[in-house]
């Protein structure tokens, strides 16, 4: 690890190591035994009043007479899902979405991680000011840009393009990509590496057959990340995207509740949740981790 | 939440507590011109549609350039005329207020308040019950934002979950989507936002340490003294660093907003990204939208330097 002042307070990865549980105090006494019941009280109310438009979509799905209001299916059915059982409501949104979110994870993570590995390994005068910027580019409002975006798309023929589409997505991602790769990448000890030299790997080879292998975790970390942001993406695909057969789920749900969205409530509740099932999974792959990383985020502004 | 003191590059702060690195070769390990190579495509993507975008917009916040009519034929340098015609219209007033009615209430108190007390509620309530509630707070703000606003959609409607529920109660139905529809997004913003609050108070408050309160309780300190006199300070850089990134990200919300009212009705929900998108897209003004969104960024930049100055002393540069 260099010894530049950056890379001290960021790195998630030695973060990813939990930190030691709180301990848990033993022999309660009455007061604080009563705190722990108000608190759990408070927090089943909380959850409770977050949980209805979880629990609505739930039961509308399986609910062929779905209303908007939350209900409890009389007869439970999966006729919403078989009536969007085909390609053209959710199978090629769906593809779609892969297709863009798939695409843009990969060139983002590929050059995200070909970025980060000079930024970690090597000592230069610039490094901070631009660690700096790239960090305050995370915080850019993609609204705000999106028309540029489009004004230029226009003059250059890429309106409409997956490709253009996929490259605009990866790129805005990117900043915080560099982020959280340089910082797992920070974590890989160089000596590791220098090993591999001596017995005559070149730089690429060290990078691909040593510190990945051994930064997978935070690898794994920052492309799901990076995947389940994209896929949420409503504006992008909406904005640049145009013909129907080229829209990912985001905007093909838009499309679907503003078209059948006074008849067909199940049916929407239905394809919401095929749609929103991969991220869910995902995030049950990152489990603790996600909020490592946006508690080592919050260490690098703070 | 640790942050080191800033030293140049040429001086490296840790050289006599930490071993120098390891040299390679005579180059050791400064970046070299060949070393630089693999960043190369991350900077042309960046360069190409991150920073190239942003140039532009400067350039076309001055100009008249629009979709159709005067302007897309062939685009004219209009000077400051965008930004004034913004300061002279009362939608874009409108939408100047709205956005920061919206940001206070969703991001600036609601989901810096709500995070902040379930980080601490998952200190105390119990296991099972923690668990079960983070899951759904957390599974709010997974979901993509059409699906959320969407939902919230349906809850807010006047046939839908919401007055189901105070109906049930015996409370009269309310109709927040169309008599103050500004409200029906903020409250969606914070069901969505609130878990980014909770998983970075979460992380804060764990790194405390607990003999702190320890000395504090025995100094006689109760509860909200020990809140307000211990934990408060303690997590002021990660309240400001929270308050900046919940207040940009709350700046530049679209889908939500769009799907829930689009903005109305009568554009009483309509922020400036939906007021920049109008006149961007519907009305096809280019040169407008962004200047207006240029005015947006600008917006984001004061409140983010207005949070800095909310950090302790030792962590600014």
């Amino acid at each position: 690890m260099t010894a530049t002042p950056e890379t001290t307070g960021t790195a998630p990865a030695p973060a990813s190591d939990d930190p030691p549980p709180r301990p848990r105090r033993t022999g309660l006494g009455p007061r604080e035994r009563s705190s722990t019941i108000a608190s759990t009280v408070a927090m089943v109310v909380i959850g409770a009043s977050f949980m209805v438009p979880l629990l609505w979509v739930v039961l509308a799905s399986f609910n062929t007479e779905a209303t908007l209001s939350i209900s409890w299916p009389e007869n439970w059915s999966l006729g919403n899902y078989a009536a969007i059982w085909n390609m053209e409501t959710t199978f090629r949104p769906l593809l779609n979405s892969v297709i863009l979110c798939g695409g843009a994870a990969a060139v983002t993570m590929v050059t995200a991680v070909l970025c980060a590995y000079p930024m970690s390994r090597y000592r230069f005068r610039a490094k901070r000011p631009l660690l700096l910027g790239i960090i305050f580019s995370t915080g850019l409002p993609i609204t705000a840009i999106m028309i540029p975006v489009y004004a230029l798309f226009v003059q250059v023929n890429l309106i409409d393009s997956m490709f253009g589409a996929i490259l605009f997505l990866g790129a805005s991602s990117l900043p915080y990509a560099i982020f959280l790769t340089k910082g797992f990448m920070d974590g890989v000890p160089v000596e590791i590496e220098e090993s591999a030299w001596t017995e005559g790997a070149g730089v690429y080879r060290a990078l691909w057959s040593v510190v990945l292998p051994l930064m997978r975790p935070g690898l794994a970390v920052a492309a799901i990340f990076t995947f389940v942001m994209m896929w949420g993406n409503f504006f992008v695909p909406f904005m640049l995207l145009l013909s129907p057969d080229k829209l990912p789920a985001a905007v093909t749900l838009y499309t679907f509740s503003s078209q059948y969205g006074q008849v067909a409530y199940g049916q929407l509740a239905a394809f919401s949740i095929f749609y929103s099932l991969p991220v869910v999974v995902l995030y049950l792959f990152l489990g603790r981790s996600l909020g490592q990383g946006f508690a080592a985020a919050g260490g690098v502004k703070g | 939440m640790s942050t080191s003191a800033p030293v140049a590059e040429h001086d490296p702060p840790s050289s006599a507590t930490r071993p120098t690195p390891p040299r390679r070769g005579r180059l050791g390990n400064r970046l070299t011109a060949g070393r630089a190579v693999p960043m190369v495509p991350a900077f042309l993507l960046l360069a190409g549609f991150m920073l190239g975008p942003i140039v532009y917009s400067v350039y076309l916040a001055f100009t008249d350039k629009a979709i159709r009519g005067e302007g897309a034929e062939q685009t004219e340098f209009v000077g400051f005329s965008n930004f004034t015609d913004a300061f002279a219209d009362a939608d874009f007033w409108n939408s100047v207020v709205l956005t920061v009615i919206f940001t206070v209430i969703s991001a600036l108190l609601g989901q810096n308040i709500m995070g902040m007390l379930l980080a601490l509620l998952i200190e105390r309530a119990h296991r099972v019950i923690t668990f079960t509630v983070t899951a759904i707070v957390i599974a709010a703000w997974i979901l993509p934002e059409v699906v959320a606003g969407y939902l919230l959609y349906t809850f807010f409607s006047p046939d839908g979950s919401l007055n189901a529920i105070i109906t049930a109660i015996g409370l009269p139905p309310q109709q927040l989507l169309f008599s103050a529809p500004i409200f029906a997004v903020s409250f969606a913003n914070i069901w969505r936002g609130t878990a980014f609050s909770m998983l970075v108070y979460s992380a804060a408050l764990s790194s405390v340490p607990s003999d702190v309160y320890e000395s504090a309780a025995l100094d006689g300190a109760g509860p909200l003294r020990r809140f307000t006199s211990v934990t408060l300070p303690l997590l002021r850089p990660a309240i400001a660093t929270n308050l900046m990134l919940t207040t940009l990200q709350t700046l530049s919300v679209f889908g939500l907003i769009f799907i829930m009212t689009g903005g109305g009705p009568a554009r009483q929900s309509q922020t400036l990204p939906l007021y920049t998108y109008e006149q961007a897209f519907s009305y096809g003004q280019l040169g407008y939208g962004t200047a207006v969104a240029l005015l947006l960024l600008l917006i984001g930049a004061v409140a983010s330097m207005a949070y800095l100055r909310l950090l302790p002393e030792e962590d600014k540069r």
